[in-house]
């Protein structure tokens, strides 16, 4: 039974970090990421079960620590070894009971929300965020009774979806995933939750104009979520949705997911300009100025210092950029966001959103098909001041997964076996035409 | 030896290779025996004295106009209005005919004692000139005298303290111009008539006005239904600058017109193989030939650009007129078909066209593709009267690099339109009503067109609108030799070679089809019977 397993090893790190310099991805071959045969992970306790991995993406966050460039900040709430993978579809082995209490017989087909909260720990009572329902931000992640871990997939006693033998997943944990989605659609469910997550936290207002930098898997979940939510009443409708986006089909996916302009990521400030009307100084014609005005919300879905400093330069004094890709250590100017006070947010995974509406959308409480065709209707729009509900970010994904019909963004699948080409064709996607790169572990898949 | 008129060649097995324009550069191609290739008239010999024809011009003048010195006297206010930068092409070489003119104007000015006297460049929408092209166009003694006092001036199409809206035409066309210009007690207004479509009323009424009055001909509807705008007779484009001129007329202001038309003698002696016949090209042609192409292939754009953008033009002076502006345009419009007119008999399926480095909107700057198409498809497409060269439902086979490569101080409005609009549709009439206003209201632009040197916000929607009759016309479009991305951006097919083209051509043209060249530039005027 295969498992990729990615152990501590500082010479390793190293020869990761020096082989991703020549690309992202090539870190795999070199750094401490090997294939073993290696058991399933035992239950830590009850309220858990065994999930047989069918797909598991390969994410950004994944690349970063593969080729030795995530942040130092994470050493302390990952543990070695872990098997990677956070982003899985999966059949669990036993009966059990979904995050939303709903029982779920052995063999259904479930998505993890893979953070490794409060309940998973069995810490009670929960931590603030926790309670409040917002568990990505759970303050206890180097704690409870399994080892420190933020997600499935960085903790040593969990396994991750990058493995034959299966993972364990606490009940907190599974969402079944709605009939009439197919794998590629339900592995894409974790990156749109992020992305709904993201939306909903941006604090957009109806009429602004919001600028999406980066169009990978992140970027092109956002575009469809924001334009999804809005058009349904679950957020503010922006009057302009503009991506950013390097590659030919991207900006295509972009503009069928519902961006109002999507074009090279070189141009967006140009676009944002002339969306807002605004001036520009500091540069030739605005290739590389900031702007009198911009964006009311710029969503960064790359996270480099390149990509923070550009949000900043096309965001409206007062406006929020919503860093949604992993930065790291970074070194940029943070002069303009000091003096046109900008709103700098962090959003990351998921929890728990407060939408606009009286009920949760079909998937909130459901582990049936019904979360499908509920997802494919659109809700009312909602009139201002009506009743807000409180719904797991992954209900709402689900809908934005049918609505948008995101398993196409899954474009090439892989062995394990493959792990070294996995991870170089993930690395390379956006120049290889590719978007979401998975490893296909159902049995009789060999590729 | 007399001049030759425009000639009509009919490809055989003995005819030598074709020249063709390709941006900074040219290209020998053998075209299909059979295919018919139209020479420019050989150039009709300069006046001998312009200083003295401009004078005999401004004493007898034609219409309804005193002698120039009976329009002048103390204490009068007297603006004068030049053409800009965008004529004649190439940029001719000094002293140019704007500063003939006008210093003699001047002299009778001085003569007569005016001494508020201001000069206003034509600009519309263009971009401001640079002292250096303002230097060349009037002479040192002109802009030394006028410049450092402010009384040199561009026209400012944003600058509402200095528009005046004069009213609307009949037809609801509103009349916004110069304020100075207008309130004036004369006006004089230089010309310098390149092709057929310069001068007469759209002197004033598009040189001197504001997008508010602009946008009322410079649209879609009005370029569809100008056949073709270089014949003013069946140009919607000058009917409502005509209708305009009127009123400007009625309204008082008093217009002293000024109209030039040069010869066809386009290039240096350098380059004098580019208005030859091929088949006359001697040794030296050949050799100039060869050396410059072989040279050109190793130059970056960039410093083939400058090359090229450094050559001046001996165009001479072959006629001028002053008086009444329709009276003068009349002559002018006679005398520039003198020179650049040649009878075609039949339309053809397949036009091709070598297209140069130049174009009315990119001297001293890049030919960006937009101004490729305008080039194309709204100069040398509609060089026709009667009827276009290329049949409806014919292919036009261009020849260009189309490399998207902008200049960004210069069209920067035209960098957002190719990325944010033609990405989304190439048709003028949905462009015009989905993007048009946003853009030739932005501030940015105006700024940029005010203080800079950039054209109008709006200006590259313009371009586009000069394609719209061939885009209506022409079944496709095909750029040989072009950026295939860029030229796929235009909503035309990329191919690598001419054969290649007529292969793509053959799609919509059938496998015979009969091919005709423009061999343009010197330019000229087909007459198509």
């Amino acid at each position: 039974m295969s498992t990729l397993l990615f152990e501590h090893s500082l010479p390793r790190f190293a020869a990761a970090r020096i082989a991703s310099s020549f690309g992202s991805g090539r870190g795999a071959g070199v750094g401490p990421l090997r294939l073993v045969e290696q058991d399933a992970p035992s239950l830590p306790g009850e309220g858990w079960v065994h999930v047989d991995p069918l797909l598991a993406g390969i994410c950004g966050s994944d690349l970063s620590t593969l080729d030795g460039r995530s942040s130092r900040y994470f050493e302390e709430i990952v543990s070695f070894p872990f098997v990677p993978g956070h982003e899985v579809v999966g059949l669990l082995s036993a009966d059990a009971v979904g995050a939303n209490g709903s029982v779920l017989a052995a063999g259904t087909r479930v998505v993890l929300q893979p953070v490794l909260g409060c309940a998973a720990r069995g810490i009670d009572p929960p931590c603030a965020a926790c309670a409040a329902g917002h568990v990505g931000n759970c303050g206890f992640l180097a704690f409870g009774h399994i080892r420190p871990g933020l997600q499935t997939g960085f903790c040593a006693d969990t396994g991750g979806g990058w493995s034959t033998t299966g993972l364990v997943a606490h009940a907190s944990q599974l969402f079944a995933v709605p009939e009439g989605f197919s794998d590629a659609d339900a592995v894409t469910i974790e990156p749109v939750a992020c992305a709904v997550h993201a939306v909903l936290g941006a604090g957009i207002s109806a009429g602004d104009v919001v600028a999406v930098l980066g169009a990978g898997t992140l970027g092109l979940t956002v575009t469809a979520a924001l334009a999804h939510l809005a058009g349904t009443g679950r957020c503010p409708a922006p009057r302009a949705l503009l991506v950013g986006a390097r590659y030919a089909h991207q900006q295509r996916l972009a503009r069928e997911f519902g961006a109002t302009e999507a074009l090279p990521a070189d141009q967006l400030a140009r676009a944002v300009r002339r969306h807002t009307h605004s001036l520009s100084f500091g540069g030739v014609a605005g290739e590389t100025a900031t702007l009198s005005g911009g964006a009311d919300v710029v969503i960064d879905c790359v996270g480099s210092a390149e990509s923070i400093s550009q949000s900043l330069a096309m965001v409206r004094p007062r406006g929020t950029v919503a860093l949604v890709g992993m930065p790291g250590k970074v070194t940029i100017d943070l002069a303009p966001l000091w003096h046109r006070e900008v709103r700098l947010a962090g959003a990351y995974a998921y929890g728990t959103e407060s939408v606009p509406g009286g009920a949760a959308p079909a998937g909130a409480a459901t582990s049936s098909g019904a979360a499908a065709t509920g997802a494919r209707k659109k809700a009312a729009v909602k009139p201002k001041g009506a009743p807000t509900s409180e719904v797991p970010t992954f209900a709402l994904a689900f809908d934005v997964v049918a609505a948008a019909a995101t398993g196409r963004l899954v474009s090439a699948t892989y062995s394990l076996g493959r792990f070294e080409e996995a991870v170089a064709h993930a690395g390379a996607a956006g120049r290889r035409g590719a978007v979401k790169i998975a490893f296909d572990i159902r049995k009789g898949h060999t590729r | 030896m007399s001049r030759r008129p425009g000639f009509v060649l009919e490809v055989d097995k003995s005819t030598p290779p074709t020249l063709f324009w390709n941006g900074e550069g040219f290209t020998l191609e053998t075209l299909p025996e059979g295919s018919r290739v139209i020479y420019a008239p050989e150039p009709i010999k300069a006046l001998d004295d312009p200083y003295g024809a401009i004078r005999h011009a401004l004493l007898h003048p034609v219409g309804d106009r005193d002698p120039l010195p009976a329009l002048l006297h103390a204490g009068m206010k007297l603006t004068i209005c030049f053409d800009d930068i965008s004529l004649p092409l190439p940029p001719m070489e000094a002293p140019d005919i704007r500063q003939m003119v006008i210093e003699t104007v001047l002299d009778m000015a001085a003569d007569a004692g005016v001494d508020d006297v201001v000069l206003i460049a034509a600009l519309a929408l263009h971009r401001r000139m640079t002292e250096d092209e303002l230097r060349h166009a009037l002479g040192d003694r002109v802009y030394d005298a006028f410049a450092p006092h402010g009384l040199l001036t561009q026209h400012d199409a944003e600058d509402p303290d200095n528009l005046i809206h004069l009213g609307q035409t009949d037809a609801g066309e509103d009349i916004e111009i110069n304020k100075r210009a207008a309130t004036s007690d004369l006006l004089v207004y230089v010309n310098i008539n390149l092709v057929a479509m310069d001068g007469g009323h759209k002197s004033v009424a598009t040189g001197l006005a504001s997008y508010r009055s602009l946008r009322h001909h410079h649209n879609p509807r009005t370029m569809q239904h100008s056949r073709s705008f270089m014949d003013a007779p069946a140009s919607e484009l000058h009917s409502s600058n005509w209708r305009m001129g009127r009123f400007i007329a009625d309204a008082g202001v008093k217009i002293f017109q000024i109209e030039t038309t040069l010869n066809t003698d386009t290039f240096p002696s350098s380059f004098s193989f580019l208005q030859k016949r091929e088949w006359e090209w001697n040794l030296r042609d050949r050799a100039t030939f060869a050396a410059t192409s072989r040279s050109l292939k190793g130059v970056p754009p960039r410093l083939a650009r400058q090359i090229f953008h450094s050559i001046e033009s001996p165009h001479a002076m072959t006629s001028v007129q002053a008086g009444e502006v329709e009276a003068v345009h009349a002559i002018t419009t006679e005398n520039v078909w003198k020179q650049q007119g040649v009878d075609v008999q039949g339309q053809t399926d397949i036009l091709t066209l070598g297209l140069p480095y130049i174009c009315p909107y990119n001297v001293n700057s890049i030919m960006n593709p937009i101004l490729v198409a305008c080039l194309g498809l709204g100069y040398f497409f509609n060089l026709y009267r009667g009827k276009p060269l290329v049949r409806e439902g014919g292919v036009l086979i261009l020849r260009h690099p189309t490399r998207p490569e902008f200049h960004p101080g210069h069209h920067p409005s035209y960098i957002d339109f190719y990325e944010q609009v033609l990405t989304q549709t190439v048709d003028p009439v949905a462009i015009h009503k989905q993007f048009e206003e946003s853009f030739a209201t932005d501030p940015w632009y105006i700024h940029l067109y005010r203080t800079g040197h950039a054209y109008h916000g709006v200006h590259p929607f313009y371009m586009w609108y000069w394609c719209a009759h061939a885009l209506e016309h022409l079944g496709r479009v095909i750029i040989v030799g072009g950026d295939a991305k860029a030229v796929r951006r235009l909503g035309f097919s990329p191919a690598s070679s001419l054969n290649d083209a007529l292969e793509i051509a053959s799609d919509v043209v059938g496998p015979s089809p009969t091919l005709t060249h423009l061999h343009a530039p010197p330019l000229m005027m087909a007459d198509v019977h």
